[in-house]
């Protein structure tokens, strides 16, 4: 192990440099100085997503359980600019005086999610996959029960942990069945000997399944409205971008690489699923009145169209579902912005608490309209290019009617959207909500989401370079 | 800089411009100048390609523009207009410029309402103008959504159940027409070469025949929800009612066309064959669209939802010509189409300016206004004259080309549907002449209607323009005529070539 190959994993030994920092300078800080951790942190995570971007090599580490290459590096960068919203976005809660005791606390838990995503993504066996989800996944749900004096938060704390468990071990069995069926743990051994033997989609099915319950997919999406609405706002955030982007990508990586010989077999259960889902998620979002729920719901749908991209099999379909995810973020992000903007200084999530928004908070209402059209995937804002390529990747491939089963979702997921935008501007109260001071972080974290939801459908070139990276089913 | 990009870029100035605006008289002022320039750039527009066309400039689309946008999709900005695309654009230019003025008294919300207005009419240009199927559907979708907002705030009556109505049935138009333009784009090339967007690269290039009958009806379908065609023209009615003055001249004027001409231009244009196999379908569910409109425009009592109907039947009308696939019923479609919107544009401002006076849209409760409003009364008159095919104005010409199209069809199946849809000729009589008789002419209902204003000069600005539009149409159409037909003929050919080689 030589410098070179420190310079390699700097994305993962960054973050944890990061997160000892934070640690080491809680430790050294007075009671009454703690929120300066906030500024520190953020710049030095500023600067780790900077560092970022910089150009690296291709290589394999350890064996082979650690890979990098221009496309993981490309997912890595995304996660963190969506990171660093979110981080902006929770500048003002965590300068409440509930939270002041914790500030570093839910740093050092959020770095230590990201780096398990981080591992995730690089992993070149199961072994790295499996150590990198735990990671990921058990430091959430103390973040997830992170205000646990009210009774909701601890709910969702334990809810998540529970039902990840469960599914961990699902995956983990599905993981020891292609042990045994293939010999091996490493991603190239085993995509060799992967057959279509009934035991090795057995597997896989474990293994998706485990997969399904990160990205939230019906049936394994029961734990998500609850968990959503028990965390705290930015912590729900983070589970229904951050969390969901790098299952997808994984999933995807893995789909086309491992388990590419099996694709006309897990392609009949992607369309079953893919439909169950946006239509599952759409019909229990009409029904929402908390607005953390509502996202929760819309996210679930979202996730269903995600797998389309998988469907389509090709370089298209990798790099319409990379695309769509950063959109997604950057649309998901500027909705829980405003979201946790009026909820940090209020207190109110419900959508009736939205009505005549636009007579107090014109910048507000105006962001949150334009991230839920990107949403529902209309233009000219980012999203009705997510989606358009999308349906074009599993087009590519001949599922018309599931296209049009999906665009037809798109429409119903506009009504509730609608009912949001509606409270908003036309609906009048006596009493709307004050008009909400954001700080600077607020702000500028609110600025980037809006920022990414016009600029990145017409600025073609982000596609381009995706698209450069990406590959399809390598046969 | 290509004229045509500037069809988009001064009304993102003009949008640009009210954001700087403070109210209502600084708003509207920018409006009624950036439209108005767009209206005298619709002109130019006009004059020029006029110019290049006797200067003997035959290739089928003039001042194209093509940018990659994203080259692994295929997917360019590309530009080009024929005589089609210029007489739509110039009809849009003219209602566009009428709307501003007939919403010169928007007190509510003002700039928020002519920036929606405008991001309208953006995507109606955009449209018109585009070529590539992208790009197309971009502006498309663009033209839709600021309906929602427009209908919701600014509307009147159960405005949030005709918005949201309207917005979602539109949506699942856009839904059908996504599957069929994914479908064209990927079959818009022989194996091996690049696939593509543009129109003219995917007419050169035949789509096999069972991905034409799948496509064919999710196109035509999903153009046809916004061009009235039944069943699925249930938004219209209530959409127009509810909505804003100028919302209604625009929708019902040029939005509908929006569905009209890519019904033509992509669904039959693209996929031929299958238009030949499938017209008598759509053929039985436009003339009902036509009949049936009329029918139901004879019962209202509303003025807004008469003519909301009227425009469901003409708008079938146009659908109804462009199915008959010859050349003489597709011009008359196509001079249908800005007929018609010139027509309704009017209609709708006058009644929005006549409800502004009486503060009622039911017509049993008005009466004998020609004598109080005597300029109002005149041009009501004149645009119900227009709508019912008086010769002299735009309608005749429309109407009268189209049936003579459609008859020269010798075949039972197509003469009948013709017979059928020409009855509503009569039917159209019946309810504007009535409307007429019981609004304008006999005893005065109300006394308080007896110190009513007539028209201001605004509103003057706006009718008299429509009038105008209509009357230059109506007398000396041959102009119009000749600049369609001539972009038409290679489309004809293209579709009387499939019909005597055969489907193959």
């Amino acid at each position: 192990m030589n410098f070179s190959d420190i310079l390699t994993m700097r994305h993962e030994l960054m973050l944890t440099v990061l997160a000892l920092v934070v640690l080491i300078i809680d430790l050294n800080l007075h009671n009454r100085d703690k929120h300066l951790i906030i500024p520190i942190t953020l710049s030095l995570f500023f600067i780790h997503t900077v560092i970022g971007f910089l150009p690296s090599q291709p290589s394999i580490l350890f064996g082979g359980m650690y890979r990098t290459n221009a496309l993981l590096v490309m997912m890595k960068n995304i996660l963190n600019i969506g990171v660093l919203i979110i981080l902006l976005q929770s500048v003002t809660w965590l300068k409440k005086e509930e939270n002041r005791e914790k500030i570093s606390e839910y740093f050092i838990l959020l770095f230590s999610t990201l780096i398990g995503m981080n591992f995730m993504i690089s992993s070149g066996d199961f072994l790295m996959f499996y150590l990198g989800l735990e990671l990921a996944t058990i430091p959430i749900a103390a973040l997830a029960a992170y205000t646990h004096h009210q009774t909701k938060s601890a709910e969702a704390g334990i809810k998540l942990l529970l039902s990840s468990a469960l599914s961990s071990g699902i995956l983990l069995f599905g993981i020891s069945l292609i042990y045994g069926s293939t010999g091996s743990i490493y991603f190239d051994a085993v995509v060799q000997q992967y057959a279509n033997t009934p035991l090795q989609i057995l597997a896989f099915i474990f293994f998706f399944t485990g997969m399904a319950f990160k990205l939230s997919l019906v049936p394994f999406h029961l734990w998500t409205a609850d968990v959503y609405e028990g965390a705290p706002i930015n912590v729900t955030s983070y589970l229904s971008v951050i969390s969901k982007g790098a299952a997808a990508f994984i999933l995807i990586i893995l789909m086309f690489t491992v388990f590419n010989t099996i694709a006309p077999i897990y392609n009949h259960m992607l369309y079953l699923i893919a439909v169950l889902t946006m239509t599952i998620g759409n019909l229990f979002a009409l029904r929402q009145k908390n607005m953390k729920r509502f996202l929760a719901f819309s996210s679930i749908a979202q996730a269903g169209f995600i797998l389309l991209g998988i469907m389509g099999g090709n370089t298209m379909g990798m790099t319409s579902v990379i695309y769509f995810v950063l959109v997604y973020i950057f649309s998901n992000l500027g909705a829980f912005g405003v979201v946790s903007a009026i909820s940090t200084v209020t207190g109110k999530e419900s959508m009736d608490d939205y009505d005549g928004l636009y007579a107090t908070n014109p910048k507000l209402s105006l962001l949150m309209m334009l991230a839920l059209f990107s949403l529902a995937g209309i233009p000219p804002v980012a999203g009705f290019f997510g989606k358009f390529f999308l349906f074009q990747s599993a087009a590519s491939a001949g599922y018309y009617w599931l296209v049009f089963i999906a665009v037809l979702n798109a429409t119903a997921s506009l009504y509730y959207y609608l009912l949001v935008v509606k409270a908003m501007f036309i609906n009048k109260n006596e009493t709307p909500l004050i008009y909400i001071k954001s700080d600077l972080a607020t702000r500028t974290g609110l600025v980037l989401s809006g920022l990414g939801i016009f600029v990145l459908g017409f600025w073609s070139q982000i596609y381009e370079i995706i698209n450069s990276l990406s590959f399809g089913i390598i046969h | 800089m290509n004229i045509l990009n500037l069809f988009v870029i001064i009304p993102m100035l003009t949008v640009g411009g009210i954001l700087l605006t403070k109210d209502l008289k600084q708003a509207r002022l920018v409006s009624a100048i950036g439209m108005g320039m767009q209206l005298i750039l619709s002109g130019v527009l006009v004059y020029l390609y006029l110019a290049e066309r006797s200067a003997g400039n035959t290739s089928t689309l003039l001042f194209m523009y093509d940018a990659v946008w994203f080259p692994s999709l295929g997917i360019h900005y590309a530009l080009g207009v024929d005589g089609i695309s210029v007489a739509m654009i110039a009809l849009t230019g003219i209602v566009v410029f009428a709307g501003i003025f007939a919403s010169w008294k928007m007190e509510f919300l003002p700039r928020e309402f002519f920036i929606s207005l405008i991001i309208l009419a953006t995507g109606v240009f955009g449209f018109f103008i585009s070529i590539d199927l992208f790009t197309m559907f971009l502006f498309y979708e663009l033209a839709v959504i600021p309906m929602y907002l427009l209908i919701g705030i600014w509307g009147t009556g159960p405005k949030e159940y005709s918005a949201m109505k309207l917005t979602l049935m539109l949506m699942a138009g856009s839904a059908m027409l996504l599957v069929g333009i994914l479908g064209i784009y990927f079959f818009s090339a022989p194996a091996g070469s690049p696939l593509t967007f543009n129109i003219m690269e995917i007419s050169k290039v035949h789509i096999p025949i069972e991905m034409q009958r799948f496509l064919f009806p999710f196109t035509f379908v999903g153009f046809g929800i916004l061009g009235a065609l039944f069943p699925f023209h249930t938004w219209s009615p209530d959409g127009h009612a509810s909505a804003p003055t100028a919302v209604s001249m625009l929708h019902a004027g040029v939005l509908m066309k929006l569905g009209g001409y890519g019904a033509f231009r992509v669904a039959i244009f693209l996929m031929p064959e299958a238009a030949h196999e499938q017209a008598w379908i759509f053929l039985i569910l436009t003339s009902i669209s036509v009949v049936y409109g009329a029918f139901s425009a004879i019962v209202q009592k509303d003025l807004k939802y008469i003519n909301a109907y009227s425009s469901v039947s003409h708008c079938g009308l146009v659908l109804f010509a462009v199915l008959m696939m010859n050349q003489t019923a597709m011009n008359g479609a196509i001079i249908q189409m800005i007929s018609h919107g010139l027509m309704t544009a009017l209609f709708f401002a006058l009644i929005g300016m006549i409800y502004g006076r009486t503060h009622t849209r039911l017509i049993n409760e008005m009466g004998g206004l020609m004598k109080v409003i005597p300029f109002l009364g005149a041009v009501y008159v004149i645009a119900g004259l227009a709508s019912l095919g008086l010769p002299g104005f735009s309608g005749f010409v429309a109407e009268m080309t189209i049936f003579v199209g459609a008859y020269q069809h010798t075949d039972v199946f197509h003469r009948v549907m013709t017979i059928i849809a020409a009855s509503s000729i009569v039917i159209t009589a019946v309810y504007i002449l009535r409307v007429v008789g019981i609004l304008l002419l006999g005893p005065i209902k109300n006394d308080h209607f007896l110190h009513l204003d007539d028209a201001k000069w605004y509103e003057r600005i706006s009718t008299v323009t429509l009038v105008l539009a209509i009357t230059a149409i109506g007398t000396a159409p041959l102009w119009l005529s000749n600049m369609i037909n001539f972009s038409l003929a290679p489309i004809v050919e293209r579709l009387s070539a499939i019909q005597i080689t055969g489907l193959f």
